[in-house]
């Protein structure tokens, strides 16, 4: 038995009201919409009759959702390989810190100081067939780059992509230059006196010591991409038809518009499992570097 | 050395673990503060009235705000505290207006569309209170429609009143077009596909039909203005009340039209709004479009005169009917100021509050005795019909289906309008109708 010192005392009242604050409004509304989605609530009243599964299974029958989650998986994939490349390659390029590169770091980096409302509608406006890219690709007589963008169900979801790649990669890039930056000389430097060709010393030096960033950009993009809203809501609001239709989104309207709680807390439900299988292995990973050292 | 740089190793591991678990945390900061922000607070106390609406852009604010000040004179000493949440069709407001009724924290009067969005949405759940002894004070049984009444009733009370009447089922049309190819303005559906037919190659980009069709609400309203075509208004409040089969001939028909129709509109619809689709009638790219007459308001704002630039009749096919979309006013359950909120309804009644929002939203008053002289010509010809035509509510706008139906039928017309499938969109709306409206 320990004898009672503020010192011991002291951390823990500091840290009480926000870990009291944090159980009640993170995961006691997470269990909360947990249960929700189990119950028979519909219109605004609510209703706590307990339906089981039902919710789940209604939901995964409706073409939307079914829909939604080919749609998520897609834009994930896209989105991630796209900022990642796109980050590690303009990321390689200025590490090589060349004329001009701390001013091409500033111009990558700032979509990232924009919200994806602005992003969103700036690009609405890029894709218009009207009066955007376009005219732009007729201009320059390359005519057979022209597409519907936004308003063809087959070009939709890419051309979001886009957007959301144009805005995220320069973070990406941020990333791993810090990741560049934060790798030693001496390491290279060893490499090449071992006869490593530059592309060797990459792939078998830098490369590996970027593992925990590029960990990191995946983790981080891939639960803002899972949980991606408004710049769906400005650009496509879910169409056409259902072809770039969210989960998040789906939340929204069922809930809101339909008056179906129980459902969207179903959707809800869903959506956070789906970002949990990602973070969860990244907490693990990262509760356990932490006890290594 | 070798130590220090085993750190700067660690230090870029740690670098990136500490930047993920930042913007993760992120994700709860935006949960708070939007939990916060959903809830603004009103305070309670008497000399304050707090008017909820979606009414923030042009005509339809100076409305509000002409209603605000004959209020005003009358109640000089009650502060007026006017909540909107801008966005069309009140699509978000509806969204923080139950979020705050939920809470419990519900504004003194607020903005609701007659019928079902009223009945099945508040009056249902027990949310509303009855403004009968109202409405026999004030005398509204003589002057606004029995049908009207009828759809903001249940269960033998009234629960809201009628403000204004928009209509649904309007064709605008641009003049100079049609003059210039001697095209007088269709009124069946066999004369608008005609004239479609006849003006594709005249106009660049082959679309004389202009649609705005993002969020899909206005092929909906397509929908309904065609089964009204069809089917006539008894099939029409059958059909949107359960009592008759969206896979009838009529239905059928009517999505059959929507389909012809879709070979005369821009490519580009799927990304404009509706008031979008009525800048290519200014334009002159385009020669008809089919919306609400809340057109007509944008129209103006453009310069454009009524019946000289433009010009408006009932769209194809629905001659001598009236789909209604209407907005009321109706007092909550624990209004925190509620005898504000009572006279509050009665200048919302009134035929001097009814004269001076009316001209300014670009709709028609709810009350028979306004005098038509203060409105435009083409306001005028939509009095004179308000009072032959059958009526009957909007779906589209909430009136005639619960919101769920309405909204799931627009996320239907989605997918109509990509698969052009008669027979699968008309099963699905059956399967919606099954759900949403044998309640």
């Amino acid at each position: 038995m320990t004898p009672f010192s503020w010192d011991r005392i002291t951390p823990i009242l500091m840290i009480a009201p926000s870990v009291v604050l944090i159980a009640i409004f993170v995961y006691g509304f997470i269990g909360r919409t947990a249960y929700t989605s189990l119950t028979a609530w519909r219109g605004v009243v609510p209703d706590y009759t307990f339906v089981g599964l039902r919710n789940y299974i209604r939901l995964f029958q409706t073409e939307k959702f079914q829909a939604d989650i080919v749609n998520t998986v897609h834009f994930t994939a896209f989105f991630l390989a796209g900022c990642l490349i796109l980050g590690l390659g303009a990321a390689v390029l200025l590490d090589q810190k060349l004329r001009g590169s701390i001013v091409f770091q500033n111009v990558f980096m700032f979509p990232l100081a924009l919200s994806f409302i602005v992003t969103g509608t700036v690009w609405r406006w890029i894709f218009n067939p009207g009066y955007g890219l376009n005219v732009l690709f007729h201009n320059l007589h390359l005519d057979f780059l022209q597409s519907g963008w936004l308003t063809k169900p087959s070009s939709a979801l890419n051309s979001l992509t886009i957007a959301a790649v144009w805005q995220m990669s320069g973070f990406c890039m941020a990333m791993f230059l810090a990741g560049l930056r934060g790798i030693p000389e001496e390491l290279r430097e060893a490499a090449r006196v071992d006869g490593a060709t530059e592309w060797q010393s990459f792939r078998y030096v830098v490369f590996p010591l970027l593992r925990p960033i590029t960990l990191s950009a995946v983790i981080i993009l891939g639960h803002i991409s899972l949980k991606i809203f408004d710049l769906v809501f400005v650009m496509t609001f879910g169409g056409p038809g259902y072809s770039t239709d969210m989960p998040s989104l789906n939340m929204f309207i069922t809930t809101f518009r339909q008056d179906l709680f129980a459902r969207g807390a179903a959707i809800a439900t869903v959506l956070l499992l789906m970002v949990a299988l990602l973070i969860v292995p990244y907490l693990i990973w990262n509760l356990r570097g932490e006890t290594e050292r | 050395m070798g130590n220090e740089r085993w750190t700067r190793r660690q230090f870029v591991g740690r670098a990136g673990k500490t930047a993920g678990g930042v913007v993760v945390g992120l994700s709860l900061a935006d949960f708070l503060a939007a939990c916060g922000a959903s809830s603004p607070s009103t305070a309670a106390g008497s000399g304050k009235l707090e008017i909820f609406s979606w009414w923030t852009a042009g005509g339809e604010a100076d409305g509000l705000a002409e209603m605000f000040k004959i209020y005003k004179n009358k109640y000089s000493g009650v502060n007026i505290v006017n909540a909107t949440v801008a966005g069309g069709a009140g699509t978000n407001a509806k969204a923080v207006l139950k979020t705050r009724m939920e809470g419990g924290k519900p504004p003194d009067s607020f903005q609701v569309h007659a019928g079902q969005e009223l009945i099945s949405t508040w009056v249902k759940a027990g949310k509303m209170e009855p403004i009968t002894s109202v409405w026999k004070s004030e005398g509204w049984d003589s002057t606004i429609p029995k049908d009207l009444k009828d759809i903001v009733s249940s269960n033998g009370d009234v629960w809201s009143v009628p403000v204004n009447i928009h209509r649904g089922n309007a064709l605008w049309y641009n003049k100079k077009i049609l003059d210039d190819n001697s095209i007088t303005p269709p009124t069946t559906m066999d004369a608008f596909l005609s004239a479609l037919g006849k003006l594709k190659s005249k106009l660049p980009g082959g679309a004389p039909l202009a649609l705005g069709s993002q969020g899909n609400w206005q092929v909906q309203m397509l929908l309904e203005n065609n089964i009204l075509a069809a089917g006539g208004p008894d099939f029409y409040k059958k059909v949107f009340s359960g009592k008759a089969s969206f896979t009838d001939a009529n239905v059928k028909q009517a999505l059959t039209w929507i389909k012809s129709m879709l070979s005369y509109v821009n490519a580009d619809h799927p990304t404009l709004g509706w008031d979008d689709a009525d800048k290519r009638l200014i334009a002159g790219t385009s020669a008809f479009n089919i919306m609400g007459d809340w057109a007509k308001g944008y129209f103006t704002a453009a310069n454009w005169v009524p019946n000289k630039d433009f010009g408006a009749v009932a769209s194809p096919g629905t001659a001598g009917k009236y789909v209604i979309v209407c907005d009321t006013f109706g007092i909550p359950k624990g209004a925190p100021d509620h005898d504000n909120a009572v006279n509050w309804i009665k200048v919302c009644g009134s035929q001097e509050g009814q004269a001076a929002f009316n001209p300014k939203k670009g709709s028609i008053p709810a009350r028979t005795d306004v005098s038509a002289s203060i409105f435009d010509p083409i306001a005028q010809q939509f009095i004179a019909e308000f009072k032959t035509d059958a009526l009957v509510p909007s779906s589209a706008h909430g009136s005639a289906t619960p919101d769920a139906f309405a909204s799931a039928v627009n996320d239907e017309m989605g997918q109509f309008v990509i698969n052009k499938d008669v027979e699968k969109s008309a099963s699905n709306l059956q399967k919606l109708s099954d759900e949403f409206l044998k309640a």
